[in-house]
């Protein structure tokens, strides 16, 4: 789960790390008495879940409260890869001496958490990565012991050749990394840490995404979740325990298992068509589910052809069947569903199916092939 | 022959009396896996079925019925307890089913478990079977049939769709092995080629991979310089987009790294067949074991 700038600042600030001050605005004149406040120059920045914000001019410096409700006027609405922006966030503009990258990620080779330190800061660590290796320090954590008084002192002094500023960037490391535990975090970082001209260290931006497996033990991290900026469908299909994520194609498909469900969307791609979407309806079968991925599908005026793919494990296809009957029974389809299903229980789904007036069929190629062509207006072979 | 598990395997079933581990455990009674014990806290004493003694811990279980092997089916906050405890109380091979659990809890569970020299399969996995054997997990039983092919993968009911393609057109198997989903589990790809290298009646291997990490690059790697067997790959999420979890937590691209794309690269460069479809692992492994 992605949290937004303003609030993994507010996680960072909670464990002691320096951030500059600032707070929340959602029109420009509350950026403007927040301009005021702060008594001084301060940044407008875009709050929303993508990158690139400073690129996409979501991102201002600001002299004047006035400067900061003009920029405040133009960055409230504004659209950056498809989110509209409703909150800025005003904080106080640092001075800048120097930038550095401080980043923790899990990292799945070593199994472990790893810090990623670099003096190149303040723009794309991956193209660092690429580019200048050498330039990025990484260093393991054993979660079992924590992160060491030597490896922060270690870090710091890759980053600082000024004592002070070593020690500073080593209590920072500690308080970050006490963060992401406590946090349950995938990610963590600062970019930049700024240096400023007399000598101390801020956070100048901070990025925190959530595991999703933690969000049932941290009703703290859920309660930020912002809506808002999720596409409504899959907000919907969340809260319906379904695994959805919206794409652009007109293929709806609505699969069991993670695997199964992506190897379905590669081959629509194969036969020439798109997926509209991922879909997991997951190990249970029960009826509900798939009345609801029926529904969250059918939502999608893209959609032109609604596929079924279910490998019957665990799963038992005449539940399957009988959600399929029921959701069209209370919601006729306005476009054509094309239903593979085999497995347990299968010849009773089959049965179930003819018996209400659809198709089925137990091949995984043939489905896929005919969900194409009726997806792209054309009769089914 | 088969890998990891064998019909000498001695199985404890850890969430017994729960939902998912009793229907399972059903299952694996039937297909004829040795289960000799469960536990559930507070339930020690108890039957399973009146045939399965159920104990309070892993320990107790362990000391008195020489269960080898355990598998976990308990909610995903007391996952990396139940693998803990599992490994401590002498089990060699700890199969986890379970699937949420956070990936901080597993930077602990793996050095504790590799320290112990015990095997961990999962979590979020299916578990294994090898057929006419024993089955540990929840891989239905009736798609698979004996035979020389070994399968190996990061998916579910994708394994199903290929196993049981593969048992129609009359191709068994020695085992196969769901690794799971998430991005630090247990065993990995190079585990399982490796077992089945060493396995003199497994003659083929079918992998199955996804998008994210690294694992499918440093197989293929593996396979250039350490395998004789012929290896066919495939790779779920050609039409992922970046940067989103596709279920399961692992399968996902991270800026420009871990995607279908590269892998696939690397699964020729290594010399493997490559399945553009899962129907394409019939037609492979059948030359491959030619």
């Amino acid at each position: 789960m992605n949290i937004h700038e303003y609030q993994a600042k507010e996680i960072l600030r909670g464990f002691g790390v320096p951030i500059p001050a600032g707070d929340i605005a959602t029109t420009p004149e509350q950026a403007e008495q927040l301009a005021i406040k702060l008594g001084t120059a301060v940044m407008v920045k875009a709050q929303v879940h993508a990158g690139g914000r400073g690129k996409a001019g979501g991102v201002k410096f600001c002299k004047t409260p006035a400067d900061a409700k003009e920029k405040a006027t133009a960055i409230l609405g504004m659209q950056i890869k498809g989110l509209t922006v409703e909150k800025v966030l005003v904080t106080v503009a640092a001075d800048i001496a120097s930038e550095a990258y401080v980043g923790i990620i899990v990292d799945r080779s070593r199994k472990k958490p790893v810090f990623m330190v670099s003096a190149a800061g303040g723009i794309d660590i991956e193209q660092v990565a690429a580019d200048t290796p050498e330039k990025i320090l990484y260093l393991p954590v054993d979660t079992r012991y924590g992160l060491r008084s030597y490896e922060a002192m270690r870090m710091g002094f890759f980053l600082y050749s000024d004592i002070k500023l070593v020690k500073q960037a080593a209590k920072i490391m500690q308080q970050l990394y006490a963060a992401f535990m406590a946090s349950g975090c995938s990610l963590a970082e600062i970019n930049p840490l700024v240096g400023t001209p007399d000598g101390t260290l801020l956070a100048v931006d901070g990025k925190m995404v959530v595991d999703d497996n933690e969000l049932d033990r941290r009703p703290e991290i859920v309660a930020l979740r912002d809506e808002s900026s999720e596409a409504p469908s899959e907000v919907d299909a969340r809260n319906c325990n379904l695994t959805f994520i919206k794409l652009d194609g007109d293929v709806g498909c609505v699969v069991n298992g993670a695997g199964l469900a992506m190897a379905t969307m590669d081959l629509v791609k194969y036969y020439g068509g798109e997926p509209a979407n991922f879909l997991d309806i997951g190990g249970s079968s029960n009826p509900e589910k798939v009345v609801n991925a029926l529904r969250i599908i059918t939502e999608d005026a893209n959609v032109k052809c609604i596929l079924f793919n279910i490998f019957g494990g665990i799963t038992r296809t005449d539940d399957v069947a009988n959600g399929i009957v029921t959701a069209t029974k209370n919601n006729p389809l306005k476009v054509p569903i094309v239903i593979r299903l085999t497995g347990t229980n299968e010849e009773i789904a089959m049965k179930i199916l003819t018996e209400n007036g659809f198709t089925a069929s137990n091949d995984m190629d043939e489905a896929v092939k005919k969900a194409v062509q009726l997806a792209k207006g054309g009769k089914a072979a | 022959m088969s890998i990891f598990i064998n019909k000498d395997t001695k199985l404890v079933v850890q969430g017994i009396t729960g939902r998912d581990g009793s229907f399972h455990t059903k299952q694996m009674i039937e297909y004829g896996t040795q289960v000799v014990a469960g536990v559930t806290p507070g339930k020690g004493g108890q039957t399973f079925e009146g045939t399965v003694p159920v104990f309070n811990t892993v320990y107790d279980a362990v000391d008195k019925t020489g269960a080898n092997t355990a598998v976990i089916y308990v909610p995903p906050m007391g996952a990396a307890d139940a693998i803990m405890e599992a490994v401590d109380a002498g089990c060699a091979l700890v199969v986890c089913i379970t699937e949420g659990v956070p990936v901080l809890d597993m930077t602990r569970v793996y050095p504790f478990v590799k320290e112990r020299g015990a095997r961990l399969l999962g979590p979020n996995c299916p578990g294994l079977i090898s057929p006419g054997e024993s089955k540990v997990g929840i891989i239905p039983g009736r798609i698979c049939a004996p035979g020389p092919v070994g399968v190996v993968s990061r998916s579910g009911t994708l394994t199903y769709e290929i196993v049981y393609q593969l048992t129609r057109a009359g191709i068994g198997q020695t085992s196969c092995v769901g690794i799971g989903g998430d991005p630090i589990n247990g065993t990995n790809f190079i585990d399982c080629l490796e077992a089945f290298e060493k396995d003199p009646h497994t003659k083929a291997v079918a992998m199955m991979g996804e998008i994210g990490g690294t694992d499918e690059q440093e197989a293929a790697d593996f396979v250039k310089h350490h395998m004789t067997k012929p290896v066919v790959g495939f790779i779920a999420g050609q039409t992922a987009p970046p940067g989103r979890r596709m279920g399961h937590a692992g399968a996902i691209i991270s800026g420009s790294a871990g995607t279908a794309a590269e892998k696939i690269e690397a699964f020729k460069a290594a010399g493997m067949g490559v399945a553009q479809r899962p129907i394409d692992f019939v037609d492979l492994i059948k030359a491959g074991l030619k």
